[in-house]
């Protein structure tokens, strides 16, 4: 008696159907997104930003955790692609009244939605909903808990390859609050996945999970040693409530030790990228000037994101197509 | 009614017994073992050649439902329940709503039980009233409306001056209390066991220390305190240590496992399935490892099934806001005998397990847990070479259990309460 | 089995053609666009024929095809490139092999995604005679009846060959 757990993620023949985390799918898989969003990112700068591919299509983004911009870039990326979109902000008092994220998600499949976008405080939510929920809709995972939030690191991948061409000799620095961070997670796979063969995170103990050295990473607790030579920074954002949970003292003390400053960032090679998934706190996570400084891709960032994002879309739907096509095949 | 079980392998663990024979039954209690007395003249026959006869399961562990969770289950769904899964007695924990911490609560359950007549059952009362921790129950007085030992479960003291002063009291009228180690602390926030996999996942994590941290007061207490405890359902490598330490030094500790603990861990979680959700959690592959050791060795003496029922609504909703438990009395027997199939112990030993082991751990009253001439007739029969799939006329309200689909080594035929057939496999 | 003509001597005469177009219509500033993979080749050969110095761009359909409902998105995708405005241009918009007219639909769609152009001129090396829509080509190497279920493909970018192959749908 053992269980066994099967790839949720992908149709009979590989390719993406729903996208709820970045573990197992393979390098192939990451690089054929990363080039379909540089097709997209062109369609960005065009007179009219929009191609017709999912005319017709309806979108819900269905955010149970409030994030306005995520929220925004999804939108617009669906626009972009010619489809329908549907916004759903369900705060989790709505949901505690009675009905439940299942019944939710059931009554918006009823209205023939076409793919749901999900942000959710839940690690797994997304994985429940493609599971569970309505497996034959394209579930995109916005965020779920600690988890996983594959879109921000694939738009963290194009912006790093964009930059530096490849991955195979860089060294790229996580730093801060690795612990909470759904953006860490998923961005230590995608670097791995994608042959980076230097990946450092950067926080004091009580920031860093348990068995971080699954995700073959070297681990610094000295930001000034840790940021040594590097050419990508990510900086993570620190949340107010960890200084409540006695991870650590104070803002400053952290800021103190884990600040990218220009001072640190003068460690790391000199044409160094500095991101950050926002939104910033700026004199808490990253100085100011760095923010805004000429190494930072933070804008660029959300450019990209939204490229990606077209590409997920497009990709997933191809995969639900096609998985429909071989069910009524086979049937 | 007199009935002859003819041609069972019988095995009573607490006597050691194990032969081919034919066990005779009048008046619910067992008249004889091989020969039928003189002038026994059955009234009906149960052809067990190729079966097992074992005592009656005893699982310390299982929790009804009733009073306050129908939607769960109730005493007479998860009884009979039972009685499909070979156990003839078991102990309810007291988290119902009412909590079981007045004698009405116990007499509601005792008698419900006994009006369905599947299975003996054996209420756990309330350590504090409410399960507050702060308040005792009055434990005299649950003991003789029918509690059999006492229990905080997994809600905290108020502290540990409380859980001082409650082992004390309960050791002036020698009670015996059920202490399941968690600190409420440590665990905080956390819903599966703190390693690599939860942090994958980023599933809160709960620490082996959450665990080892309460066992370590809850010993030290113990032996102050000179009470009769036993530990139910811990999970680690660490207590597992701790506890063979502690009984090696004479401290007369006992403990049991949940059976699914024994095969599950926390490597099972990728997928979220919330079916895995379960408190105290799943813990690593080593210590499951350590687990089925202690289990082996005797450091633990029982092996209890944990059965928590759900409504569907509890687990379908993602992983963390899942209500945690598997419905799991059913399959008590098959999930035990994993452990003869992969050769850590011998069928009788196993047996012992989930018979005389958590009989005498509790301190249960004599026959029960074991096959006595004139002790009542709670006696199991299962073919141990009929697979079959669990799930088949699953029979527990609860149908929140991850094992449902798979193969099952054994199946149990027939469930004898009392002399009655309280089960038989169609 | 019908032969296929060779492709050197379709482009030499496509080559005059256009000459002879572009100076009938007084179009001095085209601009080139090629369609993913094999109207690049057929372009780039043209261009480097009749007009070196303009401008010349790519266009891959791939975001405006309109079988997506039943084969989605093609495995690889490349960005188009239209290095130069579009608004007011005189297009010639190229394609190795006309069959039936939807890639050329997705195509005129997608430039006009780009601006309003003052004219579109379609190029292709062949006509299969298998038009859906009403699309002709301005300038035609050859036409050419394909026997039943066999498909023409152009395979490049050197040698520039055409060859038959069995149709997969």
């Amino acid at each position: 008696m053992s269980l066994t757990p099967h790839h949720l993620q992908l149709n009979q023949q590989g390719q993406l159907r729903h996208f709820l985390t970045i573990e197992g799918l393979s390098r192939e898989l990451l690089t054929e997104l990363l080039d379909t969003a540089d097709s997209f990112l062109e369609v960005g700068e065009r007179a009219v930003k929009k191609v017709p591919l999912l005319r017709g299509k309806t979108v819900c983004n269905v955010f149970f955790e409030n994030s306005t911009r995520t929220r925004t870039t999804f939108e617009l990326a669906a626009k972009r692609l010619s489809a329908d979109v549907l916004n759903l902000n369900i705060s989790t008092s709505s949901t505690s009244k009675g009905e439940t994220l299942y019944d939710t998600l059931q009554n918006l499949e009823a209205m023939a939605a076409d793919m749901f976008v999900v942000r959710h405080g839940d690690s797994g939510a997304a994985h429940f909903i493609a599971e569970r929920v309505c497996p034959d809709v394209a579930v995109i995972n916005a965020g779920d808990g600690n988890h996983a939030h594959p879109t921000q690191a694939m738009l963290d991948m194009l912006t790093i390859r964009r930059h530096r061409g490849d991955f195979e000799n860089l060294s790229v620095a996580i730093v801060g609050d690795i612990l909470h961070s759904r953006v860490a997670r998923s961005n230590m796979l995608a670097l791995k996945t994608l042959g980076c063969p230097d990946i450092r995170v950067i926080a004091p103990r009580t920031l860093l999970p348990e068995g971080i050295d699954q995700y073959g990473v070297r681990v610094f607790n000295d930001l000034r040693v840790g940021l040594r030579d590097v050419d990508v920074v990510i900086m993570l954002r620190l949340q107010k409530e960890r200084m409540q949970s006695g991870l650590l003292p104070s803002e400053s003390e952290f800021y103190r030790l884990y600040g990218l400053t220009r001072e640190t960032l003068a460690l790391a090679k000199p044409d160094a990228l500095v991101m950050h998934p926002g939104p910033i706190n700026r004199g808490v996570e990253i100085e100011s000037d760095v923010a805004d400084g000429p190494q930072s891709v933070i804008l660029k960032q959300v450019t990209y994101g939204i490229a990606v994002r077209m590409a997920v879309m497009s990709m997933a739907m191809t995969g639900q197509t096609t998985q429909r096509q071989l069910t009524q095949e086979a049937n | 009614m007199r009935l002859t079980i003819e041609g069972a392998r019988v095995i009573d663990p607490a006597s050691q017994f194990d032969e081919i024979t034919d066990l005779h039954i009048a008046a619910g209690h067992i008249q004889a073992i091989g020969a039928a007395p003189e002038g026994f003249n059955a009234s009906q026959r149960i052809d067990a050649r190729g079966l097992i006869a074992c005592p009656g399961l005893v699982d310390l562990n299982v929790a009804l439902r009733e009073p306050g969770h129908s939607r769960k289950g109730n005493i007479a769904s998860e009884t009979r329940a039972a009685a499909a899964g070979g156990v003839t007695t078991l102990c309810c924990p007291p988290d119902t709503r009412p909590v079981l911490d007045t004698p009405a609560v116990a007499e509601l359950i005792l008698d419900r039980s006994q009006a369905a007549g599947n299975a003996r059952v054996l209420p756990i009362g309330a350590l504090t009233k409410g399960l507050e921790g702060e308040q005792l129950s009055e434990l005299v007085a649950l003991r003789d409306a029918g509690c059999v030992a006492f229990t905080q479960g997994l809600t905290p003291m108020a502290g540990n001056r409380i859980l001082r002063r409650s082992l004390e009291y309960a050791a002036t009228f020698d009670l015996t209390i059920i202490l399941t180690p968690q600190d409420a602390d440590l665990a905080e926030g956390g819903m599966a066991h703190e390693g690599p996999t939860a942090s994958r996942l980023g599933l809160v994590g709960i620490p082996e220390s959450a665990e080892t941290v309460a066992l370590a007061r809850d010993l030290l207490l113990i032996e102050q305190t000179g009470v009769r405890a036993h530990f139910s359902g811990l999970t680690s490598a660490r207590a597992m240590d701790m506890l063979a330490t502690a009984q090696a030094r004479g401290l007369p500790v006992t403990a049991d496992v949940a059976a699914y603990q024994l095969l599950l861990c926390d490597e099972d979680l990728v997928g979220f399935s919330s079916q895995l959700h379960v408190m105290p959690p799943l813990r690593s592959a080593a210590d499951r490892r350590a687990l089925r050791e202690a289990v082996q060795s005797g450091v633990v003496q029982a092996i209890a099934s944990h059965h928590r029922p759900h409504e569907a609504e509890a687990k379908r909703v993602p992983f963390a806001a899942s209500e945690p438990g598997i419905s799991s009395v059913e399959i008590l027997l098959p999930l035990a005998l994993t452990l003869v199939a992969d050769g850590l112990l011998e069928l009788p030993a196993a047996l012992s397990r989930v018979t005389s082991g958590p009989a005498s751990a509790l301190g249960l009253p004599v026959g029960i847990g074991q096959l006595q001439l004139g002790g009542a007739a709670d006696i199991t029969l299962f073919d141990p070479a009929q697979a079959c799939e669990i799930g088949r006329n699953w029979l527990s309200r609860g149908s929140n259990c991850p094992f449902i689909g798979q193969g099952a080594p054994a199946a149990v035929t027939h469930t004898l309460h009392g002399g009655k057939l309280v089960y038989q496999l169609t | 089995m019908s032969t296929l003509p060779a492709v050197d001597g379709l482009l030499a005469d496509m080559a005059e053609q256009l000459r002879a177009h572009l100076n009938a219509r007084q179009i001095t500033d085209p601009a080139f666009v090629g369609i993913h993979t094999g109207g690049v080749w057929i372009a780039e050969a043209l261009h480097a024929k009749v007009a070196p110095e303009a401008p010349m761009g790519t266009l891959d359909i791939a975001f405006y095809r309109d079988d997506f409902e039943q084969h989605g998105l093609p495995q690889r995708v490349r960005p188009s490139e239209l290095p130069f405005t579009v608004d007011d241009r005189h297009i010639i918009l190229i394609d190795d092999v006309l069959m039936t007219g939807r890639t050329i639909r997705a195509a005129l769609n997608e430039l006009f995604d780009y601006g309003r152009p003052a004219s579109v001129t379609l190029v292709t090396l062949l006509d299969v005679d298998a038009r859906q829509l009403p699309i002709r080509a301005d300038i035609l190497g050859a036409s050419l009846a394909l026997p039943a279920g066999q498909r023409v493909k152009l395979t490049g970018p050197a040698p520039l060959q055409l060859t038959l192959t069995a149709a997969t749908n």
